[in-house]
């Protein structure tokens, strides 16, 4: 017997699992086609501008840092600001999204490369898959257009989330990710980010930039 | 043979530890976990709501547990990876080796997985030739230090800064050896940069996983450092090590689950990385692992089922049990002897490497019921400590002092008019004995006891006598 059949055997012989398996069967994949929503926090919740309050104050509780511009052009301004204010070089990654290669980075003295991150950058920019309220986490999907390695390797994260992509909760995500990947797909890579890195391994005592980002900037736009 | 036990030395390791002045001074620092649980807890309405709804996506997970581990391998199939079982810690020992060697791996990092403590993979990765790194910073200063973890959160919780900044100076000699390594930033920093190098140059990253998505075919991390993302997004292979029970049937599952968590374990409201990883890279992904592999471990688990451990199958590892247990924060996770440290470790390690190894665990409980309290999922753990001693009563493994003594108080326990007539008599002879202090420094047959408190001395009388004197006044 392999090790598969062995464990699945013991399952069911310690679940009393008889022949009669159809109602099991039966509740089992209704639960995988419906995925019924569970207890949602009230927090997240309300219209766009409420979402957004919610969005900005977890965040920085997160110890993120927040910024709103009026429309996608004034994004690179806006990251050319942080950079400057945070002592970090002119030079800017990001992947081939065309929201992000629509923005005039020629007005700004930014150097501009694109692409993953092979561990030598200190600034990325990245635009979410979604920003979630509740908890004032963005959401970030892996592909060309914004590569997974841009939410670790640099050390000044920003993330431009667009406005009508504020959603209150996590369930809402999810909702998105089915429209977009089929249900019960996914891609490869989804990273809740909820601030910047950080570790309490050594005598309890909170630091930021642990392995991953010392600075996350949110971009809200457009 | 999983990591080596030494739980049945419990009684010896626990006075070790009590007498372990360093030891005792790291503790303090396991003491702000509770704070930080409550304040997370009192900021969220909905707590006590989600932590039923947790509980309930877990049993009815366990019950069907067959049906969604058949659904989960379908779906990691269907998005491009390989799923393995491993029966026990040896066979998923050589599964691990048997991929690395396929994928001619000479370095792996590893994110932190208390699975793979359980089934002692570093040790086997180095016999096999493989340089096997941690790169949570807690399980690297521990994995330098040679040791095992001692929290299952907080890894390095009994080490001292000044312990790690030895540990660094040993570990890492071409750097100068006059830098300032007096602080914990400093420190860190030390870390981040010798692990940067490790992460960039690994052949195949080894992650645990918090949750297995059914649904999706998908494995969840939760860190607060990113070490888990950058050991599964750079090297070329992803290898999840997760035991059965950790399967979830849905996304939104995986969410009810996720919303207790971090707030028990951390106190924060979401940890800072939540990663939702599926299968190897996709046709023209820039970046991410090219092979994707599930090792599915039972190592005892699919028998606790249906019995009356499954509650135990429910623990989401978050760590509030040990962080409110006064046994753990006067000992540390080491005296448990094995993987899994407090409460849930005292109810865990019997189950896995037998009640002859792990019965003196459930002992250690003053019964005060804060782990049930705290627990995200409502685990019974004192009920089921209990369980356990009473098997271990059943079985002889109790030690013949402690089966005589209680003989003897059913001897006398069974004979109301005996019992009341021989305590009244003990009541008395011990306060005559204990007058003018009011307290003994030292009894018979109380050594324990006596060596690190007084023992009182009691009233003239016994309860019983003083209660029938005060309802008979009252009548």
């Amino acid at each position: 017997m392999s090790a598969r059949e062995a464990i699945f055997a013991n399952v069911r012989r310690s679940l009393g699992v008889t022949g009669a398996e159809e109602p099991r069967r039966f509740e089992v994949e209704a639960r995988l086609a419906k995925a019924p929503v569970g207890v949602v926090p009230k927090r997240g919740q309300g219209d766009a501008e409420a979402r957004i309050a919610t969005l900005k104050a977890e965040a920085e509780r997160a110890a993120a840092t927040i910024a709103e511009v009026a429309t996608l052009a004034e994004v690179p301004g806006e990251v050319a600001r942080f950079l400057r204010e945070n002592n970090a070089p002119a030079s800017l990654r990001m992947g081939a999204d065309q929201r992000l290669a629509a923005m005039p980075w020629s007005a700004t003295p930014l150097d501009i490369m694109h692409g993953p991150s092979d561990g030598h950058d200190l600034n990325a920019v990245s635009v979410a898959f979604a920003a979630i309220a509740e908890t004032g986490t963005v959401a970030l999907v892996s592909g060309a257009d914004n590569p997974t390695t841009l939410n670790f390797l640099p050390d000044n994260q920003i993330v431009v989330v667009r406005r009508t992509d504020v959603v209150a909760d996590y369930e809402s995500v999810f909702v998105r990710l089915r429209e977009t990947y089929g249900k019960g797909g996914a891609p490869r890579t989804v990273n809740f980010v909820t601030g910047p890195s950080r570790s309490a391994d050594i005598e309890q005592t909170l630091l930021l930039g642990a392995h991953g980002p010392r600075r996350l900037h949110i971009v809200i736009a457009g | 043979m999983s990591a080596v036990a030494t739980t049945s030395k419990f009684k010896e390791n626990a006075h070790e530890a009590l007498t372990d002045a360093r030891l005792q001074g790291a503790l303090v620092h396991a003491r702000n976990f509770s704070v930080r649980r409550a304040e997370a807890a009192a900021r969220l309405p909905e707590f006590e709501a989600l932590r039923d709804s947790a509980r309930a996506v877990k049993d009815h997970t366990l019950a069907h547990l067959d049906l969604y581990l058949e659904a989960y391998e379908r779906k990691v199939i269907e998005s491009g990876g390989q799923v393995h079982y491993a029966q026990d810690a040896e066979e998923a020992r050589r599964i691990i080796i048997e991929l690395c060697r396929s994928l001619g791996a000479k370095s792996v990092t590893k994110g932190k997985s208390m699975i793979s403590e359980e089934i002692g993979l570093n040790q086997a990765l180095e016999a096999a030739g493989i340089e096997a790194v941690e790169t949570d910073l807690g399980e690297y200063i521990i994995q330098l230090r040679g040791e095992t973890p001692s929290h299952i959160i907080a890894p390095a919780i009994h080490v001292t800064k000044h312990d790690v900044e030895q540990d660094f100076r040993k570990a890492h000699r071409d750097l100068p050896p006059n830098r300032d390594l007096s602080e914990p930033e400093q420190l860190l920093a030390e870390a981040r940069g010798v692990l940067r190098a490790k992460f960039l140059a690994a052949d195949v990253g080894v992650t645990g996983a918090n949750f297995l998505v059914a649904e999706t075919g998908t494995s969840i991390i939760v860190t607060n450092e990113g070490n888990g993302d950058l050991t599964q997004i750079l090297p070329k292979a992803h290898i999840v090590i997760a035991s059965i029970e950790k399967i979830v049937p849905t996304l939104e599952d995986a969410a009810q689950l996720l919303r207790v968590l971090a707030r028990s374990a951390t106190g924060q409201d979401a940890s800072v990385y939540t990663t939702l990883s599926t299968g190897p890279r996709r046709l023209g992904d820039p970046d991410g692992p090219s092979a994707y592999h599930v090792v599915i471990l039972d190592n005892g688990r699919s028998s606790m089922l249906g019995g009356e451990f499954e509650d135990m199958l429910r623990c989401i590892r978050c760590g509030a049990c040990m962080n409110h247990c006064p046994v753990y924060q006067a000992i540390g996770g080491h005296a448990y002897g094995w993987v899994y440290p407090g409460p849930m470790g005292a109810v865990l390690t019997p189950s896995l490497i037998g009640v002859a190894e792990g019965g003196q665990l459930p002992n250690a409980s003053t019964f005060c019921g804060r782990c049930e309290e705290v627990c995200p999922v409502r685990i019974p753990l004192p009920k089921m400590m209990r369980h356990w001693r009473e098997r271990e009563f059943e079985r002889h493994l109790s030690p013949a002092p402690f089966r005589y003594g209680l003989g003897l108080w059913a001897f006398f326990a069974r004979r109301p008019m005996l019992y009341r007539f021989a305590t009244d008599l003990a009541a008395r002879a011990m306060h005559l004995a204990g007058r003018g202090k009011g307290r003994f420094s030292w009894a018979p047959l109380a050594g324990g006891w006596t060596q690190y408190r007084d023992l009182a001395a009691p009233e003239t009388t016994t309860f019983q006598s003083q209660w029938r004197a005060k309802s008979g006044a009252v009548k």
